[in-house]
């Protein structure tokens, strides 16, 4: 304590405009030091908070082992509650006492940790420069020696990651194909079914201002591979008052008498689209608010998407079943390297959302 | 100068400042909203005293003969019965004032007045009938069933468990805990405002009771305790960030802290 205070002398910061350094700031004394009566009174509070985590713990097996948890909501969230405060009160109790013991009643005393340089001795690095030396001659790796054992060595280490790297690497290689975001289920004739059941769209369905949740005719039969196709696949069939639908140039047939169909999937980062506004005809994207407007062909009114939702070309077949024309006509999804190259049909998608 | 500073750095008080600000927040959390009446029984003879109620309050904008305004208020000739039902048994007819979305408030007609309004709406045109008390009655329905209906067609809106949620421009989808099973059927059949239509043919008349089964069933609370509003990530962001790191850098401050 007398350092301390030797060193600090707050009145002398800069003598001739040259840096001096404080020291340590001024050390105040607690009162547990000086007032015995303090300490008496800090080492129960330590005993009591230690207390309270007993309390607690045993609390926490009184209620695993008297609470009965039934199917009911209630009793479910009444067990999860008591657990979760009398576990709270265990763990805390243990934590704040030990903290509080230490900051009221263990030696108060502040030292000083100075740096030093990094660097070892020459002396030392001398030593240790000899040890590696020494050891590479007598394994005669620096020589002609030995030249079969040098050899299955280095190709014993050399092809020893292959059996981590080769398993890992082939595990994710399907997902390289970056080909197939290019294709959805959707062909000519695949009929437009209801997500989740699978049960076929009439076009006669579709009043004004329906709104359904599209999945291909077939999906729920696919052995393998069914989430993956979905994601893709996803589409929402819109009715509006044919009046109010804008159809765009090059896309006059895909619709009919109003029903509209778009992938789901966001272009922005490909969370599902499906907040529609049956006034406006909005579509907002719940992930970060990228709006399409669904009377002009999707086009971006707001929020960070660059391209319009691609469209899905339908018609009605001679059942009344809704049905899809083609595939989508560009990659649903957001963009990704090499999106436009190499596709089916060139897609029209010139029409850049409001960038 | 040390005192000053001490005086200055006072330690409780970021944590109390953080703890205030919570409180005020989930206070703000609970603003309660209002419950409806419900009534059921329909009578076809009512559409005389509907028209005559119809002329006194929903002709000023509606137009006499309900073929409603341009650009005030939309015609109202086929909207049904069900339209009638919800938009005055919801309280948001009449309009109050004009705003990005038309609000629930106070009903301002007894269930015999509505019932007559709509009788009189139901007369100009077909359009969706009000369902019947069996049609309605959650316990006929399979919450399961209605789970899977709720998640596709309804959750991205309403929220995973019908919380509600936000829209475009100060409109919202509402929280759906306190609307009568007859005005969430109703909605669905006519589609209110911003929210599609869900007619018989896309939500079948079972699924939607499935559907009122599935959050009559959320009646019942969360099992996790503390429900956070349920609308979604932004409270429970809010929470862990504000709340989960305030009590880390509040401990922190309280671990580096001098004893007195």
């Amino acid at each position: 304590m007398s350092t301390d205070e030797k060193q600090h002398s707050p009145s002398e910061q800069h003598v001739d405009g040259e840096w001096v350094d404080p020291g340590v700031p001024y050390h105040r004394p607690r009162r547990s030091d000086s007032d015995p009566k303090a300490a008496k009174r800090a080492e129960r509070q330590v005993a009591a908070l230690f207390g309270v985590s007993i309390l607690g713990t045993i609390a926490t097996l009184v209620v695993y082992f008297t609470q009965n948890q039934t199917e009911d909501v209630e009793s479910i969230r009444l067990v999860n509650v008591l657990l979760g405060i009398s576990l709270c009160f265990a763990m805390l109790g243990i934590g704040i006492g030990a903290v509080h013991w230490a900051r009221t009643l263990m030696r108060d005393h502040e030292m000083v940790e100075e740096r030093h340089a990094m660097r070892t001795s020459d002396e030392s690095r001398e030593v240790a420069i000899q040890y590696l030396k020494d050891g590479a001659e007598d394994s005669g790796l620096t020589t002609n020696r030995r030249t079969l054992l040098k050899g299955s060595l280095i190709t014993a280490v050399a092809i020893a990651p292959l059996a981590v790297l080769v398993p890992q690497i082939g595990n994710m290689g399907g997902d390289w194909n970056v080909a197939k975001f290019r294709h959805t289920m959707w062909a000519k004739g695949t009929r437009l079914a209801r997500d989740p059941d699978g049960s076929l769209i009439k076009a006669s369905d579709v009043t004004i201002g329906s709104v359904f949740h599209v999945i291909p005719d077939g999906l729920n039969e696919l052995e393998h591979g069914k989430l993956e196709e979905k994601a893709k696949a996803i589409v929402l069939l819109i009715r509006l008052d044919p009046r109010d639908l804008n159809l765009q140039p090059g896309k006059e047939d895909w619709s009919f008498d109003g029903i509209i169909a778009y992938s789901k999937i966001c272009t922005h980062v490909g969370c599902p689209v499906a907040l529609y506004e049956q006034q406006t005809h909005h579509l907002l994207c719940p992930c970060h608010q990228s709006t399409f407007d669904v009377a002009n062909g999707a086009k971006v009114v707001f929020g960070p998407a660059k391209r319009p939702l691609p469209q899905l070309p339908i018609a009605v077949d001679g059942e009344g079943y809704i049905v899809a024309q083609s595939d989508f006509h560009e990659p649903v999804g957001p963009s990704y390297w090499d999106r436009l190259k190499g596709g089916s049909s060139p897609a029209p998608s010139t029409e850049e959302g409001h960038a | 100068m040390n005192s000053l500073a001490r005086r200055r750095y006072s330690k409780s008080a970021p944590v109390i400042l953080v703890l205030a600000l919570l409180m005020a927040l989930t206070a703000l959390g609970f603003a309660a909203s209002a419950s409806t009446a419900e009534a059921s029984t329909t009578s076809a003879s009512d559409i005389e005293e509907g028209e005559k109620l119809f002329a006194a309050n929903c002709a000023s904008c509606h137009g006499l003969d309900a073929q409603g305004t341009d650009g005030v208020a939309p015609s109202l000739v086929g909207v049904g019965a069900a339209a009638v039902d919800f938009q005055v048994g919801t309280g948001r007819m009449p309009m109050q004032q004009s705003g990005p979305q038309v609000q629930e408030k106070q009903v301002q007609f007894s269930q015999e007045e509505i019932l007559q309004l709509a009788a009189f709406v139901a007369s100009l045109g077909d359009g969706p009938a009000i369902p019947t008390p069996e049609m309605v009655d959650a316990a006929l329905g399979n919450p399961a069933v209605g789970m899977e209906i709720f998640r596709t067609n309804c959750a991205m809106c309403h929220g995973s468990v019908g919380g509600g949620g936000a829209l475009t421009q100060g409109k919202f989808a509402p929280n759906l805990w306190s609307t009568s099973p007859t005005h969430i059927y109703e909605a669905m059949l006519v589609g209110p405002q911003s929210m599609p239509v869900f007619n018989d043919a896309n939500i079948t008349p079972e699924n939607k009771r499935n559907i009122i089964a599935y959050l009559e069933f959320q009646q019942d609370g969360s099992p996790g305790g503390l429900k956070l509003g349920t609308i979604g990530p932004v409270a429970e962001g809010f929470w862990g960030w504000l709340v989960g790191l305030g009590l880390i850098i509040a401990s922190t401050i309280y671990v580096g802290a001098r004893a007195s």
